[in-house]
């Protein structure tokens, strides 16, 4: 809990203060986006954080049953966590591919994790270099994103986009991988290391973060679990949970990785600086996978599964998959004769995961709250879809 | 350059016109205001970063309306957001200009057809200048808007209405 | 434990809530209950030790546009690494849903959403509101059913393209 008192006395005497309500307005330079949060503080001490979301609403579920097939709902998809888009799209092939039961050749499942775990590396390196901006740190800001251009460039080369892609099809996936993506790829193994540990000696171990991040936000294992947080945020209160061990899917059974947890090593369990070194060593873990994966991939053809017409049969498919900000889960409702579902819920995880702010962030100061929203690591996107 | 007829050769002396030297002014020096709806804010910050580096062009982010003269509206503006849009862009003191990033921004973007929360564009509420088309643009095709409202600033002019006519009586 | 065994266990208690339980749906088997018993089978869901039932995944409404609304409840246990799902319908004209907010938090949020989007009531919820419209969308007005019009203007502001 908080290691700050609120008290309602002045030191004279039976002075009573009120409370006051501020707003963090939509427009803020540290909210991540468009994101209410009506707080009620005692002086500067937080008594209530009311959040106010829905500033973003794209109506994506009812774009999804008003589309003419199910192919045209993926550039939607994409646009939920623009961030990490590939995580959306490929949560959502799968759920169909496990509905209609097919089967896509080695080839795809390999290219589909090497380019999932690239994405990891790019979200969470986005994720660190706003968190220092928002403590007020700005060298890793342009480092992480002098990090994050390498693996824009390898995207780009295979499917044309830097952001927004519509790569993973139902079926397979656009464009096979052209072969400057092996030199680029071994080149960015080589270095990204190095410039990994720079970051970690500039922010990661700097005293000054610490004294910000440490004991500031802390999140038990117990309220995280019921209030269904998932991903580094309740990695970081100590729950070894990964959806890539617990429950695999594509091809993740065949490599071998770790799963970091919060240990508190500088302070509390739970609190906002092991969220934060589970998403530095989770970047580690990722670069593993992908040698393993480079290593093994077989020869074969992209295109040959893709369907000529996507009708899945009378039925319903919840699936979900670990993108870098936590668990996402399509619900998807189909009736059987008609080219376009019937119904999609996206269970986004940074909908789930900003509903447990106002637990976490009673008793502490304004500028903590600034800590802890970015370690919670919200995109809007999908906050509000 | 064209904006200043004579240069520092052995007099410090520099001969241009009023609208030449205000112009130029203002194009140099266009602070930003922060203002990151959706994906395209994504592609704004990279153009801020160093590998497109949009401070070489006298662009600094601003986080107060009130310290800043340009807007670019990088995102999907929402019905509920809109009003808060108009707001902020009256904040904003003048001269004042407003980029449209993306199609969202331009015209509803992909959800221009079952969208029922989204504005289809932002120029219902505020009014526009430069339109960057993309989804999202490229931080290149940022700079190319940049580039143009640059221009457009350039041919601004004090002088906004024509003069009334002067009669001279004959004598 | 297979999805017969947990239906077999909630069979023992709750002979009386259960509508159908179907086991060889595609892709998943599911038990439909009635709405007023749904917040005591999901108490004992989670609170029988050998269920455990401790992480709901995902709570969505449904509009099946014969007349019903439900609502879908995926749940998944940490402890023994099963899931289940639970399904409620309920007619348009009384859409009343108990609510399960005390069984688990993560159903605060996705109960107002169905609520926002549907029009579904869940009894008992503490802040019943609108979360992602506006607040002074109008009443009655629920985006994600099958019979919904887009509004011609919302405060000044032409909605269609």
């Amino acid at each position: 809990m908080a290691t700050y008192e609120i008290t309602t006395r002045s030191i004279r005497g039976d002075l009573k203060t009120d409370t006051m309500i501020l707003n963090m307005g939509p427009q803020h330079p540290s909210t991540h986006g468009v994101l209410r949060l009506e707080l009620v503080v005692d002086g500067e001490i937080i008594v209530d954080v009311i959040p106010h979301i829905g500033y973003l609403h794209r109506c994506f579920e009812k774009h999804a049953e008003q589309m003419t097939n199910y192919q045209q709902v993926i550039p939607y998809t994409d646009r939920m966590d623009y961030v990490a888009a590939m995580g959306n799209e490929l949560a959502y092939v799968l759920a169909v591919e496990k509905l209609m039961g097919l089967e896509v050749p080695e080839r795809v499942q390999y290219i589909r994790v090497i380019m999932a775990e690239l994405q990891r590396i790019a979200s969470h390196l986005l994720a660190i270099g706003t968190y220092g901006l928002d403590l007020g740190a700005f060298t890793p800001f342009l480092w992480c994103f002098r990090e994050r251009e390498k693996i824009l460039d390898m995207f780009e080369i295979t499917c044309g986009a830097r952001l927004l892609y519509n790569y993973i099809w139902i079926g397979g996936v656009s464009h096979d991988l052209p072969s400057e993506f092996g030199k680029k790829l071994k080149d960015f193994l080589k270095t990204f290391p190095k410039a990994l540990k720079e970051i970690n000696d500039l922010l990661t171990f700097n005293k000054i973060f610490i004294d910000r991040t440490a004991n500031v936000g802390v999140l038990p294992a117990d309220v995280a679990i019921n209030y269904g947080c998932s991903g580094p945020m309740l990695r970081g209160s100590g729950v070894k949970f990964d959806l890539r061990k617990n429950e695999p899917y594509l091809v993740y059974d065949r490599f071998e990785f770790d799963i970091p947890v919060g240990e508190g090593k500088m302070g509390t369990v739970g609190d906002c600086w092991d969220r934060y070194y589970v998403r530095v060593r989770e970047m580690e873990e990722s670069l593993k996978i992908i040698e393993q994966a480079w290593e093994q991939i077989p020869a074969g053809d992209v295109h040959s599964a893709i369907p000529r017409k996507v009708r899945p049969p009378q039925g319903e498919v919840y699936f979900r998959t670990e993108n870098p900000r936590g668990e996402i889960g399509f619900y998807i409702i189909s009736d059987g004769h008609s080219s376009s579902p019937f119904r999609v819920k996206a269970r986004a995880p940074s909908f789930v995961n900003l509903s447990v702010l106002p637990e976490i962030s009673k008793g502490y100061m304004i500028a903590d709250l600034v800590a802890i929203l970015g370690s919670v690591d919200i995109v809007l996107g999908e906050v509000d879809r | 350059m064209g904006l200043l007829d004579k240069r520092f050769e052995n007099e410090n002396i520099v001969i241009t016109t009023v609208e030449d030297v205000l112009n130029w002014a203002r194009l140099s020096s266009l602070w930003m205001m922060q203002f990151g709806l959706a994906c395209c804010a994504i592609e704004m910050m990279a153009a801020s970063a160093s590998h497109f580096d949009i401070m070489r062009f006298g662009i600094i982010p601003r986080s107060s309306p009130r310290q800043a003269d340009l807007m670019i509206v990088a995102g999907t503006v929402t019905l509920k957001m809109a009003s808060r849009v108009k707001r902020l862009y009256e904040q904003m003191p003048d001269p004042k200009y407003v980029i449209s990033m993306g199609s969202c921004a331009n015209c509803g973007g992909p959800y221009w057809e079952h969208g029922y929360h989204v504005l289809k564009g932002v120029d219902r509420v505020i009014p526009v200048d430069v339109y960057v088309p993309g989804c999202p643009p490229r931080p290149e095709a940022l700079l190319e808007g940049i580039i143009k409202l640059r221009e457009k600033i350039r041919r601004e002019s004090i002088v906004k209405k024509k003069l009334p006519p002067v009669y001279v009586e004959e004598k | 434990m297979q999805p017969t065994e947990i239906y077999e266990r909630i069979k023992e208690k709750f002979e009386d809530a259960i509508v159908e339980f179907k086991p060889d749906a595609i892709t998943e088997p599911y038990l439909e209950v009635k709405p007023d018993r749904i917040k005591d089978i999901c108490e004992f869901l989670r609170d029988e030790p050998e269920l455990a039932f401790d992480y709901l995944m995902c709570l969505s409404g449904v509009d099946y546009a014969n007349g019903t609304l439900g609502v879908v409840y995926h749940i998944y246990s940490m402890k023994h690494a099963h899931r289940f799902v639970l399904k409620v319908k309920v007619p348009v004209e009384n859409p009343v849903v108990k609510s399960v907010e005390s069984v688990w938090k993560s159903a605060n949020w996705h109960e107002r959403e169905a609520y926002d989007m549907f029009g579904i009531i869940f009894e008992g919820h503490p802040d019943l509101r609108r979360i992602l419209m506006p607040y002074d969308w109008p009443e009655g007005s629920y985006p994600l059913r099958k019979d919904f019009q887009v509004p011609e203007f919302y405060n000044g502001m032409k909605v269609p393209y």
